[in-house]
């Protein structure tokens, strides 16, 4: 009875074990997927198309989770077929830096507009008064 | 005067963004990225089309010849159109053919080789897609040119043409 009552214990915590790590591999791979356009649809990731590339594509990070690569390697084995344009959220390098610098100096110019015109306001106000 | 300034800067940015926009109107839909390194062929083992046996990658492109391997399925109206010519190119002795058979149904692949003809030296099953993906491929149509060096030279997205078939023939040559 002691066996059988172990026994059951071992296969409850293994499969609990299994299925945690099943769901794991699922969340990153949607996480991944979430992140990969589909090259061939109109503004649509691979995780919401089902067009043949992106069947094919689902596939292919599949098997990449399931051998052991991680999100990044896996990102850099699309990028080497593909070019950095699949990925959603792209690296910063010599072709994606106005991508990611575009914002910062909006952000900047902007900032120096509303110094100008408020800050600088006040200060002329201040010194009428 | 201040006005006048704004007016035209105004201006100027629709004028650019004119511009942009009406560049992109020629372009294509699909995204391919330059060639600027040559790239290697993917290390694979897949079905063979006729012996439904398991070949190595190493052993199709042993030789030392230019290869090119072409994406197609019975169901790809667009593969009809370009068999011709690839029935052309697999008359040169410098170039060996590698077929790669898409998504397809295998009865009605062998049914479509026997009526428009097989150029292809050897012909592979990619039924999931996922070779394709090795290559680096969008879909079906798609072509491409491997050198002597076992190096992707050339890519062609869609079917190929009599242009594409005289640039494949001018790089194998």
């Amino acid at each position: 009875m002691k066996i059988l009552k172990i026994f059951i214990i071992l296969f409850l915590t293994l499969s609990f074990s299994q299925s945690k790590s099943d769901s794991k591999n699922d969340e990153i791979k949607s996480k991944i997927l979430k992140n990969i356009r589909c090259l061939i649809c109109q503004g649509q990731s691979v995780y919401d198309s089902e067009s043949e590339f992106a069947l094919s594509i689902k596939l292919i990070v599949d098997r990449k989770i399931n051998v052991g690569l991680n999100e990044e390697q896996i990102y850099e084995f699309l990028r080497e077929k593909y070019g950095d344009w699949i990925i959603y959220d792209p690296k910063l390098n010599k072709n994606t830096y106005i991508l990611w610098l575009l914002p910062l100096l909006l952000f900047l110019f902007g900032g120096a507009i509303i110094y100008k015109n408020l800050i600088i306001k006040k200060i002329k106000f201040k010194d009428k008064k | 005067m201040k006005n006048k300034f704004n007016l035209f800067i105004i201006i100027t940015f629709l004028c650019f963004c004119f511009a942009i926009m009406y560049k992109g109107l020629n372009n294509s839909n699909i995204y391919s990225p330059k060639l600027n390194n040559l790239k290697n062929i993917p290390i694979f083992k897949a079905k063979d089309f006729n012996s439904n046996l398991f070949v190595d990658s190493k052993k199709i492109f042993e030789e030392d010849k230019f290869y090119i391997v072409n994406i197609w399925a019975s169901w790809c109206v667009p593969c009809r159109e370009e068999h011709s010519l690839l029935m052309e190119l697999s008359k040169n002795k410098s170039v060996k053919l590698i077929g790669l058979n898409y998504r397809d149904n295998l009865d009605n692949a062998k049914k479509f080789i026997n009526e428009f003809g097989n150029p292809y030296a050897q012909n592979l099953i990619d039924n999931e897609g996922s070779l394709s993906i090795e290559f680096g491929a969008y879909g079906v149509p798609e072509t491409f040119v491997i050198n002597k060096e076992k190096k992707i030279v050339k890519k062609f997205i869609g079917p190929i043409n009599e242009e594409a078939a005289e640039a494949i023939k001018l790089i194998i040559k």
